[in-house]
């Protein structure tokens, strides 16, 4: 099957994206949905400014999901939502949307496709979680139990390792955390089940993986996976059915080695990753899902995504490589490497289960993610690691495809949000409020009850108009507010004896700390929704590394919050970090908080950030701003201890 | 590099200004010789003669192994106490180590709040040393924002013997437990452990774990003769329970003790911290060790403010270590 991952701004104008990428001959749909519905706020909640329409489309009721889906046969369509925490309600506003549309009801059996619905990598790597990890599972266990019975076709979860790749891990730790998360949730369902159900539960599980470029290693990876599949569904599940116990997965290939300079060299990558995936027939995905050659630069366009359509269908139609049974078969590189995959994770996922299984065990693998991804980092910097035209080759020839008058990508128009924050308020005014009010009544008793299913009462939300931000607020007073955890406390420290330029950092900032009279103090902060949260991670890590004193707050933080945080740690530095697209909004109204603190210091902030916007910021008092081109931390380091020297008149240097 | 006026703060902080707090903390921190001396001008006006008694707040040690659920109880207790109109201050003590000079201080981000309000301020501190034990910055902090506000608590980590300098600070101590680590409970019965004032065991909501880790404790408290100290069970997941017992529990414990007498010793051991800090060992040998220090303090005016202590020291230091 091939999709691209789309949706921004509002329901009809991804309506429009949609039609016009199935009339290109996309086979399903895969929509993606701005952070506020990702996190459960609607428009007009304090948390989503900035964020509305920004990376995905905003849908707050079934008004919503209909716009969003009229003139797409429903019976017919195979949709995969990326939802994660509110994974409940959105499948339950397309339930009632497929019951409800004009073109004819579409009952649930008809129904197919997939809810990500994987709460674990939230917490590990992608930061939309709503709530704590024990009521997220009993979530995820009653989609699965609800489906299972009466969406027979749809996938109710789709275990991501992909986005802990993402975050850094290595191909063993994505195989182990991967499993290790499959058998919590299959655990959950098994305690909400009849007995003689898991073996279709069992077969419904689906799993998400990500390619790196050393595919022929990334290719050894999903061959263990499926053997540890197949193994635990026997062995664990007592799963027999050879058509259940085959590992079905879906791909997006990396974006994590895609890069910012010389970025046409993206779609080399992209094709050698597709390769690892679809190569062998025996560990072959299901769907493959490209990313876009610019996607480091910012949002992509219609036409970067066709770009990424294209290649599959190349691939597909163009080459042999369908035509083949399994090119690996007897290959004893190959086996080998399965081999050393297969033992390597063995023991990592007993260290998980040690630790009581994957949801006790999340800051132990949070911890472990930060300390691989700085690992990869340092690899970089030293060019251990090769990346052509990152650290290697940057001289280059200017790129005719950036260089036109939007920068080669998409941007969303301001004026999204205030339109969706009245949409939603009018929404509100006009529905009948006693039904929505009982409808949210019962949510609320169902959700602290401990063993009745949430899904009918969250239907019956949806029928009854509620929004988004309604039905999420209803679960998190029940639930209970969460805060994932950092990793970064926990790793270790690091004191490179060989490179000189952090040894030189290192003095510096004792120097400037003497000469201050308390500790060069740094707050490093993500404002807004956005939960990639590796870069803030590395920049926190190295800033201690390098003999800072360091507040890392995590994610999901507003502007007063940051302000409070400066104010109340006396910090003599700032560091920001968006990768969301929300930078334009939410920079400047940080920069607003603080001013109305008094407080007086040097932000600098990195993210995606495209060159147009730069300035604007600039203009805004930001004093540096770095994005995914400059890999060299320990010289962003130094910016900041130079930045701090300079408003205090302190000298700088190692002298 | 502007130092604050440590007496203009002092100023705005006795008329209750907890806009001035930030600043505070930024100037107690301040090692150069002149934010010492303003420090010691901070501390001079907030002295008991000049605020003519003890400041009226109370200061709270909470304290307790990795992973109890300090955070989320200190939370939980936050909107407790503001929800009664009292205003906190919270001192985090961060005890990651100082192997590369630098601390990721990561617990403000466990603890909800809200940065609207102005009755609530916390801060990130680094611990001393690789002990964890408690930087003389901490205890002057403490000593000076319980004058603007009501409930002032310094939350540490550790079991067993570092609650010492808590202990010396603090008006009360609480100390936090989760059901099932037998630490608390050996440490009790073997003595090693300074008995706190109030033991709190969480997770609640593991029912007869936690009943039994309640029951046990009561227990062993008996054993060793002490039964003054109260233990509260809480859980601070939703619906948070215990909260309202815990409050009130450490409230009652603060109308028991004799506030003056505590903190006087705590100026004192400040002091000598403090002391300990600017001249080192050798500073403590040239003043006949640190008993000889300990018996010249103890003589001192229990109202004496901690420059004053500093200076009954001082002037025999400075021979041998200039």
């Amino acid at each position: 099957m091939m999709r691209t991952y789309a949706g921004h701004s509002t329901a009809e104008k991804s309506n429009e994206l949609y039609r016009s990428n199935l009339s290109k001959g996309q086979t399903g749909l895969s929509i993606a949905f701005d952070l506020p519905t990702q996190t459960g706020y609607d428009a007009d909640d304090e948390l989503a400014r900035g964020e509305v329409g920004k990376v995905g489309v905003p849908i707050a009721h079934r008004g919503d999901m209909a716009q969003l889906l009229v003139g797409i046969p429903l019976d017919r369509m195979n949709t995969s939502m990326t939802i994660n925490a509110t994974a409940a309600w959105l499948l339950a506003l397309y339930i009632v949307t497929a019951e409800s549309d004009p073109a004819g009801a579409v009952a649930p059996e008809q129904l197919s496709g997939t809810i990500q619905n994987d709460i674990i990598k939230e917490f590990l790597a992608r930061g939309t979680y709503a709530f704590p990890p024990g009521p997220s599972m009993r979530l995820i266990a009653d989609t699965i139990a609800y489906t299972v019975e009466h969406v027979p076709k749809w996938n109710p979860i789709n275990i991501c390792s992909y986005h802990l790749q993402e975050a850094g891990a290595t191909p063993i730790q994505e195989i182990a955390y991967a499993m290790s998360n499959a058998i919590a949730v299959l655990d959950a369902v098994q305690a909400r089940v009849p007995a003689d159900r898991m073996e279709a539960v069992f077969g419904r599980i689906s799993f998400f993986v990500n390619a790196g470029v050393r595919f022929i290693e990334e290719h050894a990876k999903l061959r263990a996976m499926g053997i540890l599949w197949e193994e635990l569904g026997r062995e664990r599940y007592g799963v027999t059915d050879p058509k259940a116990l085959r590992l079905r997965y879906g791909v997006q290939v990396n974006s994590l080695g895609l890069t910012e300079s010389q970025p046409e060299n993206n779609v080399q990558r992209i094709v050698l990753e597709a390769l690892a995936v679809t190569l062998g027939r025996d560990a072959r995905a299901r769907a493959i899902q490209l990313p876009a050659w610019n996607e480091a630069l910012g949002l992509p366009r219609p036409w970067d995504q066709q770009w990424s359509l294209r290649i599959q269908q190349v691939l597909a139609l163009e080459t042999d490589l369908l035509e083949y049974p399994d090119i690996f078969e007897g290959s004893v590189v190959m086996d080998g490497l399965v081999a050393e995959m297969l033992e390597g994770s063995r023991a990592e996922m007993a260290i998980v289960a040690e630790h009581g299984g994957a949801v006790r065990a999340v800051d132990y693998m949070k911890a472990s993610l930060v300390d691989s991804h700085r690992e990869r980092l340092r690899r970089i910097e030293s060019g251990e690691q090769v990346v052509v035209g990152l650290n290697r080759y940057q001289q280059a020839e200017p790129s005719p495809l950036v260089g036109d008058g939007d920068g080669g990508i998409l941007t969303v128009d301001p004026a999204v949000e205030s339109q969706q924050r009245d949409a939603v308020r009018a929404w509100r005014d006009a529905r009948d409020t006693a039904a929505v009010d009982a409808a949210l009544t019962e949510l609320a008793r169902v959700a602290r009850s401990e063993d009745e299913n949430i899904m009918p009462a969250t239907l019956a939300a949806a029928r009854a108009g509620v929004t988004t931000g309604e039905w999420s607020q209803t679960l998190r007073e029940a639930f209970g507010e969460f805060r994932a955890p950092t990793g970064v406390g926990e790793a270790a420290a690091q004191l490179p004896s060989d490179d000189n330029a952090f040894l030189e950092l290192r003095d510096e900032v004792e120097h400037l700390s003497e000469a201050l009279g308390r500790r060069l103090k740094i707050l490093v902060g993500k404002p807004g929704l956005d939960g990639h949260s590796n870069g803030a991670e590395q920049i926190a890590v190295r800033a201690r590394d390098a003999g800072m004193d360091v507040v890392y707050e995590g994610i999901r933080l507003t502007p007063a919050q940051i302000a409070a945080s400066a104010d109340q740690e006396g910090v003599h530095v700032i560091g920001l970090s968006i990768l969301s697209g929300s930078h334009r909004e939410l920079i400047p109204a940080v920069m607003d908080a603080l001013a109305q603190r008094g407080i007086d210091v040097p932000v600098v902030v990195g993210g995606i950030i495209p060159d147009a916007d730069v300035e604007p910021l600039k203009a805004a008092g930001v004093a540096g701003i770095y994005t995914p081109k400059d890999f060299d931390i320990t010289g962003i380091m130094r910016d900041i201890v130079r930045l701090v020297a300079d408003r205090h008149g302190a000298p700088t240097g190692g002298g | 590099m502007t130092i604050p006026d440590g007496a203009m703060l002092a100023a705005r902080l006795r008329d209750g200004d907890r806009s001035a707090a930030p600043q505070t903390l930024n100037l107690v921190e301040n090692r150069t010789p002149e934010g010492r001396r303003q420090t010691a001008a901070l501390l001079r006006e907030l002295s008991p003669a000049r605020l003519g008694g003890e400041a009226q707040g109370h200061i709270v040690g909470v304290t307790g192994p990795p992973g109890a659920g300090k955070s989320t109880l200190l939370g939980e207790l936050l909107r407790t106490w503001r929800g009664r109109g009292l205003t906190v201050a919270v001192l985090a003590v961060d005890p990651s180590s100082r192997r590369t000079g630098g601390s990721l201080l990561g617990d403000r981000a466990r603890i909800a709040f809200d940065p609207t309000d102005d009755g609530v301020l916390i801060r990130s501190t680094a611990a001393a040393g690789r002990l964890g034990g408690l930087a003389p910055s901490t205890r002057e902090a403490a000593g000076a924002l319980v004058v603007a506000f009501d409930i002032v608590v310094v939350e540490t980590v550790g079991v067993g013997q570092s609650e010492t300098d808590i202990a010396e600070l603090a008006d009360t101590v609480a100390v936090v437990i989760q059901p099932g680590s037998g630490d608390a409970l050996q440490f009790i019965k073997s003595g090693i452990m300074e008995i706190p004032d109030v033991l709190v065991v969480t997770k609640a909501d593991l029912r007869e774990v936690a009943l039994r880790a309640r029951r046990d404790l009561a227990a062993a408290l008996r054993s060793v003769g002490e039964r003054d100290t109260a233990v509260i069970s809480v859980s601070s997941l939703a619906p948070a329970t215990g909260i309202d017992e815990l409050a009130d529990a450490l409230a009652a414990h603060r109308t028991v003790i004799d506030v003056p007498a505590r903190r006087a010793a705590s100026r004192r051991g400040t002091a000598l911290a403090a002391f300990g800090a600017e001249y080192g060992e050798r500073g403590l040998r040239a003043v006949g060790g640190r008993r000889a220090a300990e018996r010249r303090l103890a003589e001192a005016d229990p109202q004496a403010d901690i420059p004053a202590l500093l200076d009954l020291l001082s002037p025999d230091a400075g021979q041998e270590t200039t």
